[in-house]
């Protein structure tokens, strides 16, 4: 069987331009990387039949001399698929911006989620560390590990914000992360953005 | 006996169109309809594994086209068996979906559109366990894809449409890939035939069998979620309604697990990558049982569990001996059952507690000790607590890694012992926390407010966290509907929760545990057959022979 290499060079192109786009965040990209990968494809498939031959009709040509009329099938089955598929990806890349205000694909959540609560436990437990470590804090110590964990919790607040309009919201992130944190209740001015929730008011009385 | 070998298909797809046309207006006949056809297949795939175990494979060419030019589809004994588990599982998630009136009542999952999209997600599925050919192989997982993207983005929520592009995408990748793979087959043996391959494959130079190899086994391994290219999957399922996550999990990562039996035995036999395979297989469960570990929502960390627990299979494919086959069989089986067990329970959970996150629930095997039984019996048979029937396939697996002996088989059944640890772990995690401890506040505030509005002669008495399933539960011969649910937020999100649980749901899950208790209860005649599966797939001729009418 001999191969058409211009037919081969092209689906190359077209896959690796097709994979490329796929590789974006935007989702009307992704949806032409896969058109354009799906073209590629269908060359290869093509490429298959091998040298051109007649056209494979029942009648008027000489059958041994047809081209191979199962991959062009194939390529047409391919076809057909992708086009549902690039309707279906349309219209989520439409739905996902009237929702989001962007076509892009986000990030998993919940996966930042808990890379974010390891990183924020182990530096909180850092700071107490060092906090304790010493004599008798002086209130100049005790201002600023306050003013760090406030920088800390800031820090979730500001990606929930960020979040907030990919996902349905379910409370406080802070809450979300971490659970209370009874150390806030020691001091009155930090209780006061918690006490929505109910289990603070457990901590707070406790 | 040949002549039924379509219907598994053509039933659903038929009954979609019915469902399309009707559903609309008439939504008990588009329920009656679904039922009564998912009840047909399951009473076919029996008899069609019956049969595949007494006369050896059946198969028919559709419109008597010869291979390689017609479409054939073939039953044996392990297609038989894959198309009875999944069907009995699909018909029980059916029935939970109907009971929790996803169909009509819940604004995010709206009207008629899911009776069709899941009929032909199941026409899709047996056709996958049929295909007798790689294109057709090819347009099952596409028919199987699309109603699963139309299932996993019902309603078109910010988060399903998050989770479902990720999905789409994949999806669409690991079919492009598998049609270059079907593009070189065809390129170098001028067939797509499963029987045909099998007699030509032997002639091709070894390093193009080992590309197309390796191109099929990446696309069923992205279909499987097997470690490398497992991490849409956690991604992807816990967004979806409950019945639709727990048919996905039990169902759409085993036909991957299938489609590499298949092909391994089939097409590749001779086990050239068996310890690349035991290697993935290895790190799939390792990973996938860790990333539980780490997780606070429940259907986030069964998602993991279902990725460490494919490794498994793929140890058994990984080993290839007639034990380790036979084994991985009871073991798919085994999974698809729990896992979608478990899926449904997160969705009762999900009912009665308003969230299936971890650190929000408690106090529930008090308040509602059914479903704490429920949850009770599926997390032990994963975790492989004898005797049910996750230690049967554990086991299994295990004594074929002994009996195999090399350096690479040890290895995976000590890591097949790690694994199933903390996989008790992982449960008894989930068990302490949502079931055993006590209610934290927020929780049973919830309840008060979430408290069903319309109970209005047999409910009146019942606390907010009044225990479903004592006295008031006895019998009541009308199906509650799900109307009755209120709708409510719980920490700024729209919940619908429950205390009385709606029955068919519980039936449902009562059902799936049943069917998984009922392997343990036939587990010598289960085992048998499996071991008859095994060694009909690593023997190829019957399968050979039966195709190609020798």
């Amino acid at each position: 069987m001999t191969v058409s290499a211009s037919l081969l060079v092209t689906a190359v192109v077209l896959c690796a331009v097709g994979a490329i786009l796929m590789l974006t965040r935007p989702l009307t990209r992704i949806l032409l990387g896969a058109v354009i990968l799906s073209n590629g494809v269908n060359l290869l498939i093509l490429a298959s039949t091998g040298t051109a031959g007649a056209a494979p009709l029942l009648y008027g040509v000489d059958l041994r001399r047809v081209t191979d009329p199962l991959p062009q099938a194939i390529a047409l089955t391919a076809i057909v698929i992708t086009l549902g598929t690039t309707a279906f990806l349309l219209a989520m890349a439409y739905r996902s911006h009237q929702i989001t205000g962007t076509d892009e694909v986000h990030d998993d959540l919940e996966d930042r989620r808990i890379v974010l609560r390891a990183e924020v436990l182990s530096e909180r437990a850092q700071l107490r560390e060092e906090f304790r470590s010493g004599s008798e804090p002086t209130a100049d110590e005790r201002e600023r590990y306050r003013e760090e964990r406030r920088r800390l919790r800031d820090r979730l607040r500001a990606d929930r914000a960020r979040q907030a309009r990919g996902r349905d919201a379910s409370g406080d992130l802070w809450n979300d992360v971490i659970g209370a944190d009874p150390e806030d209740y020691e001091r009155d001015g930090d209780a006061k953005a918690d006490d929505r929730y109910p289990r603070d008011e457990r901590g707070a009385a406790g | 006996m040949n002549a039924l070998v379509p219907l598994p298909v053509l039933l659903p797809l038929c009954a979609t169109g019915l469902s399309l046309t009707f559903g609309t207006r008439m939504q008990r006949f588009q329920r009656f309809i679904s039922v009564a056809v998912l009840t047909a297949v399951l009473a076919l795939s029996i008899i069609l594994m019956i049969a595949a175990d007494r006369q050896g494979p059946l198969s028919v060419h559709l419109g008597d086209f010869a291979p390689p030019l017609g479409i054939t589809l073939v039953a044996d004994r392990l297609s038989g068996l894959m198309l009875t588990v999944s069907s009995a599982v699909t018909l029980c998630v059916l029935i939970y979906s109907l009971g929790q009136g996803m169909t009509d009542r819940d604004k995010e999952t709206p009207l008629a559109v899911f009776h069709p999209a899941y009929l032909i997600l199941v026409a899709g599925v047996s056709c996958t366990f049929l295909a007798g050919d790689l294109v057709n192989l090819f347009v099952s997982f596409e028919i199987m894809l699309v109603a699963s993207f139309v299932l996993l983005t019902l309603g078109g929520t910010g988060p399903r449409m998050r989770a479902g592009s990720t999905y789409v995408i994949i999806s669409l990748f690991s079919s492009m890939v598998f049609l270059i793979a079907i593009a070189m087959t065809y390129a170098a043996l001028g067939t797509v035939n499963f029987a045909q391959l099998a007699e030509r494959l032997p002639g091709l130079p070894l390093g193009v069998q080992t590309l197309i190899q390796a191109m099929l086994i990446t696309v069923f391994a992205i279909k499987a979620a097997v470690f490398p290219v497992a991490a849409w999957l956690p991604d992807s399922y816990p967004t979806a309604p409950a019945p639709v996550t727990a048919v996905f999990a039990g169902l759409l990562t085993k036909v991957g697990v299938y489609c590499m039996m298949r092909t391994e035995t089939l097409l590749f036999p001779g086990n050239r990558i068996g310890d690349l395979l035991m290697a993935v297989a290895l790190a799939s469960m390792l990973i996938g049982i860790l990333g539980a570990v780490a997780q606070t929502d429940l259907k986030r960390l069964l998602s993991f569990t279902l990725i460490s627990h494919i490794g498994f299979m793929v140890f058994g494919i990984g080993l290839a001996t007639r034990e380790a086959y036979g084994g991985a069989i009871v073991y798919v089986v085994h999974h698809i059952t729990v896992q979608t067990t478990l899926f449904l329970v997160a969705g009762l959970i999900e009912r009665r507690g308003g969230t299936t996150e971890l650190t929000r629930l408690g106090g529930l095997a008090k308040a509602a000790p059914i479903l704490a039984l429920l949850f009770f019996v599926p997390a032990m048979n994963l975790a492989g607590i004898p005797p049910l029937s996750g230690f049967i396939g554990k086991l299994g697996l295990m004594r074929a890694g002994v009996a195999d002996g090399s350096t690479w088989a040890w290895i995976l059944v000590a890591g097949s012992v790690v694994t199933s640890l903390l996989t008790l772990y992982v449960t008894a995690k989930v068990w302490n926390l949502a079931f055993w401890r006590a209610a934290p506040p927020g929780q049973a505030e919830a309840g008060t407010v979430l408290e069903s509005g319309d109970d209005s002669d047999d409910d009146t008495d019942e606390g907010p966290d009044g225990v479903p399933g004592t006295g008031d539960e006895g019998i009541e011969p009308v199906h509650r509907p799900a109307g009755q649910a209120v709708a409510a937020t719980l920490h700024g999100r729209a919940v619908t929760t429950t205390s009385r649980l709606p029955r068919p749901m519980m039936a449902a899950t009562a059902a799936t545990i049943a069917l998984a208790l009922s392997f343990t209860v036939f587990a010598g005649p289960l085992t048998a057959f499996t071991d008859r599966s095994a060694v009909e797939l690593l023997k190829r001729t019957p399968y050979i022979e039966e195709v190609l009418g020798k």
